[in-house]
Order: structure tokens, then sequence, then C-alpha cells
């Protein structure tokens, strides 16, 4: 690749109230391709809530978001998605009492046929999909936890913690985003599990060679490690830009967020 | 391949579990005394609570699960050896048609509510629909039978389509609010409406299906008459495997696999681009028709229908079948609809409070076992499936 890479999302003046709570202000922020963009800042700082505007869970109060130039501002989520933006969740959102494959075809929506003649009638186109979905599934799966692969059909209550990050990050990934939102995948696991599911996600940004990342990641092990940008949140606004070192070392960064006066 | 394939040897403990629950059922339906009642009754509960402490009802499921199209056969032939059983006995025959009739409209609340999750206390409702298009169109028109239960299940489908834009509006019990209210809307409509026969109901005729005539006892050789209730059974019957096999075909389906998913989380749902009132509409449109196809049988069965046939109560019973038989399991819907449907015939005792043993019997299963009585199965798409 040459040349300066492609803005891949960009925010401009982006801004979201809740009543008198500001969530998002002014805030500018552009991704480009393929870099991984580590989004960081105190709690209730407005990182979840960006991701839930770009979604589309959210609608915007001002300001512009484009995903490849095309303006995805207030976009509801099923264009988001279909637009080839996938994201996991900081509280798991996975479907508990749903098989593994089911939750990852729950991310395979937009690329299984649904029509109900399809599903319900000659059952033979059916399941040469159904076969091949598997098939993409597995594999996937088999990147981030080989036995994983073997136990598709089973419950996803069963499983650990950091093994339903990975189903869900799996759910994101089978449709293709082109940008992958990971909110917190850290959360709720042991040191050793995060820096197991860091080579994950790194090893998965090997693999899909086009796919640009925004992670939202507390432990600065982690952004130090995988991000190759961050930028920092405050109260809604963008305080500092820059490799992780520059963001560490910044002044503000370090009174707002690491409580060093 | 000298030995016997796992398919076989898995099969033997649900071809002995059918029969046995066949038997039993047999001894039920038979036995008059209120006290024979009882000890049977009490027997089958030890019996079903020592097979499944000596893991037999494990192997029984198994038997379900992996040899499955064997042991759908082996059910339809036990449901014929008990029609023949009871092949003068009116009143039995027509129970057994009954509990086919409400099952098919189980599997239509299955549906919205075990895979889709709308809750839809207007089940009833819907049947009634069902009964009394049945009516109108058989009194007035020449329409082939069958099309007749065609269009009871469209005519509940296209009425229950009128409630899609409040249902869809509102969420988890205020929907069901909306559908208790047409419920008691649609019961009074019955009551006022003279042109369908006010509280007094209406006449329908008999079912004829390309000349074969539904009503008149079936006769075999010189002494040996059926009852005209076994036709009854038999398209019941039919009617109930279509369903069935509809429903278990549905919810093996990335069809299926929606209606989990807009129940379990909308959020995330929508997230992955699911166009969450398609599916909840899909879900409510053909939980009605099912319900409205069993009511359009039901009413040529009957050859009776009034408003007092459709209340509210009638719609509680079917969302208790429902919950005791294992939300989303069509198998667990045949053991709760008959329970629900032939206890309080058979223990007479128990008529005046039937409510309220469908009551405590919910409320027993919620505390105890909230997943119902035959617990839903995870999703196999094509079972005894193995990837290669």
């Amino acid at each position: 690749m040459t040349g300066p890479a492609q803005s891949v999302l960009k925010a401009e003046r982006l801004a979201k109230h809740f009543g008198g709570l500001v969530a998002l202000e002014d805030l500018e922020l552009e991704v480009r391709e393929n870099e991984i963009l580590g989004l960081i800042g105190p709690n209730g700082s407005g990182k979840t809530t960006f991701f839930n505007v770009v979604t589309g869970i959210y609608g915007a109060d001002q300001g512009r978001v484009t995903f490849h130039g095309n303006d995805i501002t207030n976009a509801s989520a099923q264009a988001v998605y279909r637009a080839g933006i996938a994201r996991t969740f900081q509280r798991s959102r996975l479907m508990l009492e749903l098989s593994i494959f089911d939750n990852i075809m729950v991310g395979n929506h937009k690329r299984l046929n649904q029509a109900l003649w399809f599903n319900l009638i000659g059952r033979g186109a059916f399941r040469r999909q159904f076969e091949e979905s598997f098939e993409q599934a597995r594999a996937l799966v088999q990147t981030f936890d080989p036995p994983l692969a073997d136990r598709m059909f089973e419950a996803v209550a069963g499983f650990p913690m950091i093994d339903r990050r990975r189903i869900e990050i799996c759910r994101a990934l089978i449709s293709h985003p082109k940008l992958l939102l990971l909110d917190e995948p850290s959360a709720g696991m042991t040191h050793e599990e995060t820096t197991e599911l860091m080579d994950d996600i790194l090893e998965v940004r090997n693999r899909f060679q086009d796919l640009t990342i925004i992670i939202i990641e507390h432990e600065m092990g982690v952004i130090e490690r995988i991000t190759s940008r961050c930028v920092v949140l405050n109260f809604g606004r963008k305080i500092c830009e820059g490799s992780y070192k520059e963001v560490a070392e910044d002044r503000l960064v370090q009174e707002a967020y690491l409580g060093i006066g | 391949m000298e030995q016997p394939s796992p398919a076989r040897a898995t099969l033997l403990p649900g071809i002995l579990g059918v029969a046995a629950a066949t038997v039993y059922l047999i001894l039920i339906l038979s036995v008059e005394s209120q006290t024979g009642i009882a000890l049977l009754l009490a027997g089958g509960a030890v019996v079903i609570l020592a097979a499944a402490k000596l893991g037999a009802l494990e192997s029984m499921r198994r038997s379900f699960l992996v040899s499955e199209r064997r042991m759908d056969l082996v059910v339809v032939a036990a449901l014929l050896l008990l029609t023949a059983f009871f092949y003068e006995d009116h009143f039995i025959l027509l129970m057994v048609a009954t509990v086919m009739t409400y099952m098919v409209a189980a599997l239509g609340l299955t549906v919205q509510f075990g895979y889709a999750g709308v809750l839809n206390f207007a089940g009833a409702a819907f049947f009634g629909i069902g009964c009394y298009t049945a009516a109108v169109l058989t009194k007035n028109t020449a329409l082939p039978h069958l099309l007749v239960l065609l269009a009871g299940g469209l005519m509940a489908a296209l009425i229950g389509a009128l409630l899609l834009l409040p249902v869809l509006r509102t969420r988890g019990h205020y929907s069901a609010v909306i559908t208790i209210a047409f419920t008691l809307l649609f019961k009074t409509f019955l009551e006022v409406n003279d042109v369908l026969g006010g509280p007094q109901g209406l006449r329908v005729d008999g079912m004829r299906l390309f000349g074969w005539e539904f009503n008149s006892n079936i006769e075999l050789g010189e002494d040996l008459e059926l009852s005209f209730f076994v036709n009854y059974v038999l398209g019941a019957l039919v009617l109930l495997a279509f369903a069935f096999a509809f429903v278990r075909r549905l919810e093996r389906s990335w069809a299926g696999l929606n209606m989990d998913a807009v129940r379990l989380d909308e959020t995330a749902a929508a997230c992955f681009g699911y166009n969450v009132a398609r599916w909840k509409i899909t879900a409510f449109m053909i939980g009605n028709f099912l319900a409205g196809t069993a009511g359009a049988l039901y009413a040529m069965m009957l050859g009776f229908i009034a408003p007092t046939n459709f209340t509210f109560g009638d719609s509680l019973i079917l969302v208790s079948i429902v919950l005791l038989g294992g939300i989303g399991n069509p198998w667990g819907l045949a053991v709760a609809t008959t329970i629900v449907i032939v206890l309080p015939e058979k223990l007479q005792i128990i008529q005046e409070y039937r409510f309220l043993l469908y009551a405590t019997l919910v409320i027993l299963i919620l505390l105890f076992r909230p997943l119902g009585l035959l617990p839903r199965p995870l999703r196999s798409y094509f079972p005894g499936w193995q990837s290669r």
C-alpha cells in the first residue's frame, strides 16, 4: 500500500447530550485504514456513547459521522451493520441459551438467505448454505481457540468469560466487516486471560488485512501493546491524540486520567 | 457392519416409552371410577419419578433426538392404535381429537411466545375466529372444506394483523395487555352480533372432504361400525402432523434463529442487521394462522359454537399449555395438552376447579422446573448431521 492511508471512519463536531449530561461534545475523530485505534478515557468520558452513536443505537444531537465517505449519521443500527461496521459490547450481549454456532450466525445475518421459502421449503439449498456457514464459522473459531471449534453446538452459557469474548468477536467478524468496534474486551477477565485475548486480536489483525479496529480499553498494558494510535476522551471531548507514548506523557491526560497532578 | 447400528440401539427405549405411555393413556381414558383414576395418576407420577431416577427418561430423550424420523412414526402408530382401541366411543374420541386441535393452536402460540417472545393472551380469540369463519363459510358457501380450514387460518392471521401496530409499538407486558383487551373485545363483539348468532352461537356443518362425510359412522363389514369421530381424529392427526413438521422445520432454520435472537436481545439483534419487527410479525401471523386453522376444524367437529367457548379463560389455558410443556418444545406441548385437556374431563372433582388446577400446575412448574416439563433442546438444524 502506498500513499497516505485512507480515512475509514470520521466524526466531525459530533455531540450527544442526555438531558443536561454532556456525553459527547464537539468530537473530532478519524480512523485510518488498517490501524488499531485505542479509545481511552476515564469512566463516563463518552467512549461507549461514541460507539452507540456510530452504530445507530443513539441518534446524534449534532455533527456528522462518515464511513468511507458516506454519511451514516443517524443511520439505523441495521444500516450501519450492512455498511460493514460490527461491534462487541461492554457487557457481553451473547444469547446465552443459544449455541456458539447460533450466536455466530446472528452476526452473519446479512449474508444468510432470510426468505421464508428458502428456509422452509426446498431444504437442499438451505443445507448447502448451512454447511458452508458452518465451515466458515468453525474456521474462524479455530483461529481463536481450536478446542472451542469442536464444541460449536453447545450453549454459550456453559463457557467461561474469555471464551464468551472470543465468541462475541467471532460473531462480529463472521460477516467480514471493514470496521470492528471492540468495547472493553478485557472487562471481567484475569490478567493472563487478557494477554491471551490480545494475542487473539493481533492474530485477527494479521489474518484480515483490510480490517480496521477501534478498541476501548482500561488496561494500559493492552493499549500500549496493540494500538498504533490513541485518542483520549474526557467529558465527551477529545483531549489528546497520538501514540501511546505521546499520550501517556501528555500533561492533560495525566491530570484527567492517570490522576497524576 | 454386523453389529446393530447405534441408531437402532437407541430406538428401543423410545419405543418402550411410547408404548408405556399409550397403555397408560388407554387406562386413564377407559377407567371411570374416581378412585381408580386417582390411583392411576399417583401410580403414573411414581413411575415417572422412578424412571427419571433410573435414567430411563434420559435414554428415551436420546431416542427422540437420535432417530427422530422413526420416533415420529412410532408416535403416529401409537395414536392410531389408541384410536382403534376406542373405535366406537364417541366421547373419548372427541376428547382425543380435541387434544390434537388444541395442540395445533398451542403450536401457534409456541411460535409467537416460545420463539419470537410475543406473548399472546388472545389464543382462544384467534381459535374462535377460525371457528366462526368455518361456521359462516360452511353455511353460506359451497367452498370445499379443505379451503375452509385454510380460510379459518387466513382470517385469524388477517385480523391478527390489525393488532400488529399496537403490539409492535409496545414491549413485554404491554403487548400482553393489548392481546388481553382483544380477547375481551372479541367475546363481547360475538355476543352482540346478531349475524354471528349472538350469545346463542351458530351451527356448523360437519366436515366433508372429496365426498368423504366426516359426520357419518364408518361401516366396516357386517357388524363393525366405527364412531364418526374416528374421521375427526384422523383429520386432526393429519393437521397436527403438518403443523408439527412445519413448526419444527421453522425452528431449524435461520427463521427460527432470527425469532430466538429477537426474543433474547432486540438491541444486539438490531446491531446485526435484524429487522426486529419483521420477525415478530412473521411469528405472530404464523401463530394466529395455526390457531385459526385448528379452530376451523374444531368447529366442524363440534357442529356448534358459541361465544362462551372463546373466553379469556380459554386463552389462559393455551398459555398455560405452552408454559407447562416446555417453552418452544413441540413434544412438551403434546404432554402438556394431554394433561390440561384430559385431566379435568376424567377427574370430575376437578371440573369446577380446573382453573385453580391450571394455576397451581403453572406455579409449580415455574418454581421447580422453569423450562417446562420437557425443556427445549438446543437447535440442531439437521438432526444427526456431522461436520466433515
